[in-house]
């Protein structure tokens, strides 16, 4: 096991192994750089996920308490959960679906493409297209993405069957069983996809992707790498110089200490990364670490989501196989006429049975309605809406002074209004998952609104003008040279696809960019 | 719970209360638990109140081929914590003192009625978020809903049938994918 000094100066501290954290960490340490990766969660090994129902969720979820505000109807129907994120070695690989999913060109150029829609902070991302699509290639073969390279698709369920066939009949043409990083045989030290239905509960033969057993055991190899875990970083400290010099952390014990760093990189899922920066304030950085242009935090954006359920009369089983295994790709585009900006993708999605009753229904069903239901739990099929969240700079992360984590520091406040775009956009992804599944021969069809999400994006956006954004066009703070985001709050807008493909990509880019000033000595 | 033989001497006592409950003949429960009674201990709640909150889930997530005990669970639940906090047993203690008299005992329309005037109380959500949360989390209920739960130790579906639907036509391969992921 490597062991980094506390006191080495030339470390690269990456806080958070996730998708961002983790890829980085493992492209940093192959090339001979030395790195510290401080998570706050536990490490655990598929032999460890549960397939309890719920039990799951108290694993590998981040628990600590944060708050909410705002018009976003998840304040009213979650309380204690305004948004689901992980806490864990590997972060949201272990939870997300696999959904590998590419932003279109003209999604990078948001502000372009949409015009000067009202009452939003749009920005065109200072990353070209060509150059995103060349690390999305290199993303997708480490990540063995069906669909792409030769790859095949993961094979159709009983409840892509549903999918399929209500989509085709309204006359979609591109629905398949997904661009998914999930192996459909045995390949590259990772099983093969059993159908197991387990996905976001992390999954037992490794045939999703996650950081977890692909990029963090191979950069341990490296002889480069130190993981620390059940560390939680506190702190950001900076010189004289206004650079980054370490990172305050909570070791398991609840011990402070302190890694000192060349290079900061924050990788925590956006509303921890916002939180964390806002938290190193000190008197040359009084409103939090690289936030002069009072960008941290701001533009926050989830994706806007919603389940859409189908009841059918004939039994789908839809927990059998890959969760969310299905998608529709005809709305991903830019089409005014339908009445709102950009685009959204209609996912596959099926819930357990506590889940779906508590968590996908609509949080108002009981009685007689949730009784019929659930009793045809074995005859459902399901719909998640991702579609492009509209960035605006009152939603925003901030620090709320009067809830205290179990250090005494500030939780996370996530506000959130949502904005007429969205309204308009679910509306209308609620009525083509409708006539989907009206098509398809379904006896009730089922709404239910935003949940919480694990899809955090935007709060600490790259820029071109440090004027409207706290990175740039490589995640580094405008005004801290060796501190980077690395994570999906970096994104400039959301675009319409599922993360963590582009959150990859960017920290496959952002390695070669640090290796470069490295070698440079610039940072 | 566990099977009914300190009931008596719960009852002396008196302190907290209990629910009893007896499986109906023939449900798939029996294949699961020691007996057909069964009794729950409460820790915090009485038997009134225990039996008010039991009543409230079966009418929050009505199933009417469902046993009462895994209602039970739910009661099991609150109760558990209510156990733990103050505020948690206030809510429950007032949230069933507003409830009418008789509750429990009511014909399902009515207890509908009562449960509809308290729908956007804090007592009301949380009643229905732990009936939600404990009836469907019970492995006693899977096999009413036909739900197959823990797969990675029966090998997933993959040779068990996650692709065994025949009422609709087969999925093209170029929108699918071969089952066992050769290359194409």
């Amino acid at each position: 096991m490597t062991s980094i000094a506390q006191d080495d100066s030339n470390a690269v501290v990456i806080i958070g192994s996730g998708a961002g954290g983790g890829t980085l960490a493992h492209e940093l340490t192959r090339r001979g750089i030395q790195v510290v990766l401080l998570e706050a969660g536990r490490r655990l090994s598929p032999a460890d996920f549960s397939q309890v129902p719920g039990e799951a969720f108290g694993q590998l979820t981040w628990l600590e308490p944060r708050t909410q505000s705002g018009t976003t109807t998840v304040v009213e129907d979650y309380p204690t959960l305004p948004s689901w994120t992980a806490k864990t070695v590997g972060g949201t690989t272990v939870h997300w679906t696999g959904a590998a999913l590419r932003a279109h060109a003209w999604e990078l150029r948001a502000r372009t493409t949409y015009g000067a829609l009202g009452d939003t902070s749009l920005i065109d991302w200072p990353v070209d297209f060509s150059e995103l699509l060349h690390y999305y290639q290199i993303a997708e073969q480490r990540m063995v993405v069906t669909r792409r390279n030769g790859n095949p698709g993961l094979p159709a369920s009983n409840h892509f069957k549903v999918f399929h066939y209500g989509a085709t009949r309204i006359g979609y043409k591109q629905v398949h069983t997904g661009f998914m990083a999930i192996n459909t045989r045995p390949t590259d030290g990772r099983g093969l996809c059993i159908q197991q239905g387990f996905c976001v509960q992390g999954c037992k033969t490794s045939a999703k992707w996650s950081t977890l057993y692909t990029e963090i055991p191979r950069a341990e190899a490296t002889g480069n790498l130190e993981l620390r875990t059940e560390c939680r970083a506190v702190r950001i400290e900076h010189g004289a110089d206004g650079r980054a010099t370490g990172v305050v952390y909570r070791d398991p014990t609840g011990a402070e200490q302190r890694q000192r760093a060349r290079i900061v990189c924050v990788a925590c899922n956006s509303v921890e990364t916002a939180r964390l920066l806002l938290l190193s304030e000190s008197a040359r950085f009084p409103h939090g670490l690289a936030n002069s242009s009072d960008q941290v935090g701001r533009h926050f954006c989830r994706h806007t989501g919603g389940f859409v359920w189908g009841v059918f009369d004939k039994p789908i089983e839809f927990w059998r196989g890959t969760t969310l295994a299905g998608i529709v790709l005809d709305e991903t585009r830019h089409d005014p006429k339908r009445g709102f900006a950009g685009g959204y993708h209609l996912e596959m999605a099926a819930l357990d049975l506590p889940s779906i009753a508590f968590s996908g229904l609509p949080q108002t069903l009981w009685g007689r309605e949730l009784g019929f239901v659930m009793d045809h739990y074995r005859s459902m099929a399901g719909i998640f809406i991702n579609g492009e969240d509209m960035t605006r700079a009152g939603n925003r992360i901030t620090l709320n002074p009067h809830v205290k984590d179990q250090f005494g520091l500030p939780v996370a406040n996530i506000h959130v209004d949502d904005h007429p775009n969205n309204d308009a956009m679910r509306r209308h992804a609620q009525a083509q998952g409708k006539a989907m599944f009206e098509a398809a021969g379904a006896i009730q069809v089922l709404m239910s609104r935003q949940t919480p999400a694990t899809h955090n994006m935007c709060a600490a956006r790259m820029s071109h003008d440090p004027a409207d954004g706290v990175v740039n066009g490589h995640g580094q703070a405008h005004d801290v040279r060796n501190l980077f985001v690395s994570d999906g709050s970096a994104m400039s807008t959301p675009s319409s696809a599922n993360p963590t493909l582009t959150i990859v990509a960017l920290a496959l880019r952002q390695a070669d960019y640090i290796e470069r000033q490295m070698s440079a000595r610039t940072i | 719970m566990h099977s009914n033989t300190t009931l008596d001497r719960r009852e002396f006592l008196g302190a907290t209360g209990m629910l009893t409950g007896l499986l109906a003949a023939g449900s798939p429960l029996l294949s699961l638990v020691p007996g057909r009674a069964w009794a729950l201990d409460l820790k915090a709640l009485s038997s009134p109140e225990g039996a008010a909150l039991l009543a409230a889930a079966r009418t929050i997530a009505p199933h009417d081929q469902l046993d009462d005990a895994p209602y039970a669970l739910v009661v099991q639940a609150l109760d558990g914590s209510a156990a733990g906090d103050a505020a948690t047993l206030n809510l429950l203690r007032q949230g069933i003192a507003g409830l009418p008299a008789g509750f429990a005992s009511a014909p399902e329309a009515e207890r509908v009625a009562a449960l509809k005037t308290v729908e956007t109380t804090p007592f009301f959500k949380s009643v229905r978020a732990s009936t939600l949360m404990t009836l469907y989390a019970s492995p006693l209920v899977y096999a009413y809903f036909g739900y197959e739960g823990e797969a990675f130790s029966k090998g997933g579906y993959l040779l068990r049938g996650f692709n065994d639907l025949r009422w609709l036509p087969e999925v093209p391969m170029a929108d699918s994918g071969p089952v066992f992921g050769e290359r194409t």
